[in-house]
């Protein structure tokens, strides 16, 4: 009995998320109906999904959390294979209800739809990194919470500063500072400075840099879009994306370009600099693919991997034969074997969740990543101050291009890039950019309310 | 505020992100899907792909049966030992295959199948609970035990291969692949078998060997002769003194036979060399390649198995001598039975040419039918009155010409032999036919390659006619 619910359980997953995904784009459609309680429904499933992940992993691997939190907290828990479960599951659920109700409490209005993809996302990630190595989950449920903390002290902080915009030489500065560092001390991690150590801890610091570059083009373009100001701009952005190449860290220099070429094109609303943009990428591209040889194995990796398939190949590869086994429905929760991908906790937790939790549950992430975009520029689309505006809209670009790069290079439909995915991947940095994200938006969506403006999403009808 | 009256015209530009970033997301998720569409069977057979070990651990490997039920591949649990068993052995070696040692033949083309089971959820979690293995669902083939039979002891102790398909499905009836070796015994003899580099017994010769046609090209250069010349091959006449000469070519019939007057039945008929050098002569030859094209030459097969592509060489620049050993089979020309096969049976299928396929239907442990695999063209390859005109040439070569021998029957066959030198020395030739019947609605094509027989009249025919009896006395013993 337990076995067949456990059995079952990957098609309940499947289907309630497929119900949540649908919610989200039905709240776009808030006009028509009155106090729909939408946010609630969503919190159902988030809670079912959980359990059900949860109670399967049980069933599959009794000793798994009782073993985790002993090594991690160096003590003895034999015989507390259920309790460990239980208190695992009620803590994260926990945290995710202290999560929902301060935000709800701190900020007078509060966008639901990005606050529970947000929940549901991190979900998501618990699980799959649970089923991987749930002492990472342990560690990956401690950075959640430091990051929630800092989050809200950040918007805190920005809640206090008059104007800003006239910090505009600080976003540039600090960012093309901190990069440098990086880029002549970090640390060489798979063949890229991506990252350097303080105090035992590892930062990733293009993850933060991102936010700040999209401060500082907000900054330099909410008042003035003329020629010398772009040039301006593109002089900064140019200095941040070849540090990123020459640390190697392609993925982040792909997201600092686009977002660059996205956020002019919508400060000036002129196609001549989209073309513009669109050219340069080409060129750079190109230049690129000439000048270093990495780029270039990456390329040949991506356009016939199974020729390479010991070397150069093999991740991709492995990411393939994950989801091709997986098929839709998914091979359940330790039914597979994601571990045999290199990196599945971070670049490939993609290909993890759809070998054990099916390609439907890998579609419904990528359609509740699109809807959170969607809000994301629908309040930039409404809002009246333009320095908001730009800054929701070149978050939202930001966040989707990342999203793109990793899935993208996880099926292979482009070359791989090494990127994280926002919430679900394990890792401090992109765990707390990815929340400071979302709460950034989360803050200017209450200024818009406060601006007087209409909720963008049902349930909050204005009465 | 100036901002007001920017704002409509500036949003335009974030419609046009939100509406690329969008469908970009749909064409992934498009993507995704036609992946997994697409490449799930490649993606389970892959040998990197080690997640094959976790449903071997979960399920017993499923069975291949033949067409008429007989077990061909049975996994037999003693003890704890799983062992893979072949009641035919030697019979169906290279065809079915083995699957330790990796995996050949059927066991490898329908792995996926076979490592998988179907039975329903409710007793998968009984035999769970009780730590027991799924049995794996059963793979049915399109191989029919008499007919494969009647060939393997048709070929008896050549070297060679045969294969017989159903000319309107494209299904394989039976394949045959000499030498072979019993594949119960694989891993005692694994050793010599790799060691054995001349006789090559691994090698599947009916998919993968690749031969000189010989005269059985003379079928090709009749077709594009055919093309090439619609109103007037009936008046083709040709004087055969036993040779053919231009410049400093020289080419001679079969054992210098002097055909006499022939006209284009009797050259195909009596398979003139001379006549057919003549004929290969007239023909224009980038028409001759594009003739060559449509019937899959130098291209890949539409098969799921390991099979080899054929060869041929022609284009303008080719000399007289290439062209002359071109159009009777000879020269860099190679081809395998399994091609040939094919051409054959889309002549006895009015031109269209079907794509030939081993696995009928995959069944659950219960017989219920898990996937039906249905016959597929693969597009028209000659006209329907062209493929008229080449069986009526075919049918004369069985009343009038080399294929005598499978004359006077209670059925009409129509074929092409061929006696193709694969070196110099005198004698030294691979006996083939190829052939469909009854010539009226042909229902099985065969096609036989005998080693260093000698001539296909000979040799490969008689070894049709049994074939062609055990698929009839089949049919019979049905009805």
């Amino acid at each position: 009995m337990y076995l067949l619910l456990s059995e079952l359980s990957k098609y309940f997953i499947t289907i309630l998320l497929a119900l949540y995904t649908l919610e989200c784009f039905i709240s776009f459609r808030f006009k028509k109906q009155k106090n729909n309680l939408f946010y609630v429904r969503q919190w159902i499933y988030i809670f079912a999904i959980q359990f059900f992940a949860f109670y399967t992993m049980y069933v599959k691997q009794p000793k798994l959390i009782a073993e985790a939190i002993g090594d991690y907290l160096n003590i003895k828990t034999e015989n507390l294979e259920v309790a460990s479960y239980i208190v695992f599951f009620l803590f994260i659920q926990l945290v995710f209800v202290l999560m929902i109700s301060i935000s709800l409490l701190l900020l007078e209005n509060c966008n639901r739809l990005l606050l529970n993809n947000m929940c549901m996302l991190l979900g998501i990630g618990f699980i799959i990194q649970t089923r991987m190595s749930a002492y990472r989950a342990i560690k990956q449920l401690t950075m959640v919470i430091i990051s929630l903390i800092l989050a809200l002290i950040i918007i805190g902080i920005l809640g206090k500063i008059k104007h800003l915009p006239d910090f505009i030489h600080f976003y540039s500065v600090f960012g093309i500072g901190i990069l440098a560092i990086v880029l002549v001390m970090g640390n060489i991690t798979h063949g890229s400075k991506l990252s350097f150590s303080i105090a035992g801890l590892t930062f990733q610091p293009s993850e933060f840099i991102k936010l700040l570059f999209v401060f500082f083009l907000a900054s330099a373009l909410y008042e003035k879009t003329n020629f010398t100001n772009i040039l301006f701009t593109a002089v900064i952005a140019g200095m941040h994306v070849i540090i990123l190449v020459l640390s190697k860290d392609l993925g982040s220099a792909l997201i600092f370009f686009v977002a660059y070429i996205c956020i002019v094109f919508m400060a000036t609303d002129n196609f001549g600099y989209l073309l513009l943009g669109i050219a340069g990428f080409c060129i750079a591209s190109v230049v690129a693919y000439r000048l270093f040889y990495h780029v270039r194995v990456r390329v040949l990796a991506w356009q016939d991997p199974f020729a390479y398939i010991d070397k150069e190949g093999f991740q991709i590869t492995q990411s393939l034969f994950a989801i091709g086994s997986g098929n839709y429905f998914g091979l359940g929760l330790f039914g597979g074997l994601p571990k045999d991908i290199p990196y599945v906790e971070t670049d490939f937790v993609f290909s993890a969740i759809c070998e054990e939790m099916g390609v439907i549950a890998g579609i419904c992430i990528l359609l509740i990543c699109i809807s959170s975009f969607i809000m994301m520029m629908n309040i930039g689309l409404h809002l009246k101050d333009e320095f908001l505006r730009l800054l929701s809209a070149g978050f939202a670009v930001i966040y989707i291009f990342q999203i793109f790069l990793t899935i993208g290079g996880g099926i292979k439909m482009i070359p791989l890039t090494g990127v994280t995915l926002p919430f679900i991947s394990y890792g401090g940095s992109s765990l707390l950019t990815s929340i400071v994200l979302f709460y950034l938006v989360e803050w200017i969506y209450s200024r818009y309310c406060e601006e007087g403006g209409a909720p963008l999403e049902k349930g909050k009808q204005k009465a | 505020m100036k901002k007001e009256n920017k704002k409509p015209d500036r949003n335009k530009s974030m419609y046009v992100v939100m509406s690329f970033f969008v469908l970009l997301f749909l064409g992934m998720i498009g993507y995704l899907c036609n992946f997994v569409n697409n490449h799930e069977q490649e993606m389970w057979n892959n040998s990197y792909n080690k997640r094959q070990e976790i449903l071997a651990s979960q399920n017993y490997r499923g069975s291949i049966l033949a067409a008429g039920g007989e077990e061909l591949a049975v996994t037999k649990v003693i003890g704890d030992e799983e062992i893979r068993t072949y009641p035919y052995a030697e019979k169906f070696s290279h065809v079915v295959g083995f699957c330790t040692q990796g995996k050949t033949g059927i066991e490898s083309q329908a792995n996926f199948y076979l490592i998988q089971s179907n039975i329903p959820l409710n007793e998968k979690v009984q035999n769970d609970i009780a730590g027991i293995k799924n049995p794996g669902d059963n793979v049915y083939t399109t191989l029919h035990v008499p007919v494969q039979e009647a060939a393997y002891k048709a070929l008896d102790n050549y070297k060679g291969a045969v294969i017989v398909t159903e000319v309107k499905t494209g299904k394989i009836i039976a394949m045959v692949s000499k030498p072979d070796y019993d594949p119960n015994q694989i891993t005692e003899i694994w050793q010599d078998l790799v060691e054995d580099k001349y006789s090559t017994v691994l090698l599947n010769r009916a998919s993968q060997g690749l031969y000189p046609p010989g005269s059985t090209f003379k079928i090709i250069t009749a077709l594009a002769y055919i093309r090439q010349y619609p109103d007037t091959y009936t008046s083709y006449r040709y004087q055969c003194n036993g040779y053919y000469k231009k410049g400093d070519n020289r080419i001679n019939c079969y054992h210098g036979t002097n055909h006499g007057s022939l006209d284009f039945t009797k050259s195909f008929a009596k398979s003139c060399n001379s006549s057919f050098a003549n004929i290969g002569m007239q023909l224009d030859k980038s028409k001759f390649s594009d003739t060559l094209d449509t019937l899959l030459f130098n291209d890949k097969l539409p098969v799921s198995f390991l099979y080899s592509e054929s060869k041929v060489e022609m284009n303008e620049e080719l000399s007289d001598e290439a062209m002359i050993q071109t159009s009777i089979g000879q020269w860099k020309t190679q081809i395998t039975p399994l091609h040939l096969n094919m051409i054959t049976a889309s002549i006895a299928n009015g031109g269209i040419m079907m794509k030939p396929y081993l696995i009928d239907r995959v069944e659950n442990a219960h017989g219920t039918v898990i996937k039906q695999f249905s016959p597929s063209a693969n597009g028209r390859v000659m006209s329907s009155e062209e493929a008229e005109i080449l069986t009526e040439l075919m049918v004369n070569v069985v009343e009038n010409g080399t294929a005598t021998k499978l004359s006077g029957l209670n059925y009409t066959a129509a074929g092409k032999t061929g006696s193709a030198e694969y070196n110099n020395v005198k004698g030294d030739s691979h006996a083939w036919f190829t052939g469909f019947a009854p010539a009226e609605d042909p229902e099985i094509c065969v096609t036989i390659i005998v080693e260093g027989a000698g001539s296909g009249g000979d040799y490969a025919v008689p070894m049709a006619k049994r074939i062609f009896n055990a698929w009839f006395d089949e049919q019979d013993s049905k009805n």
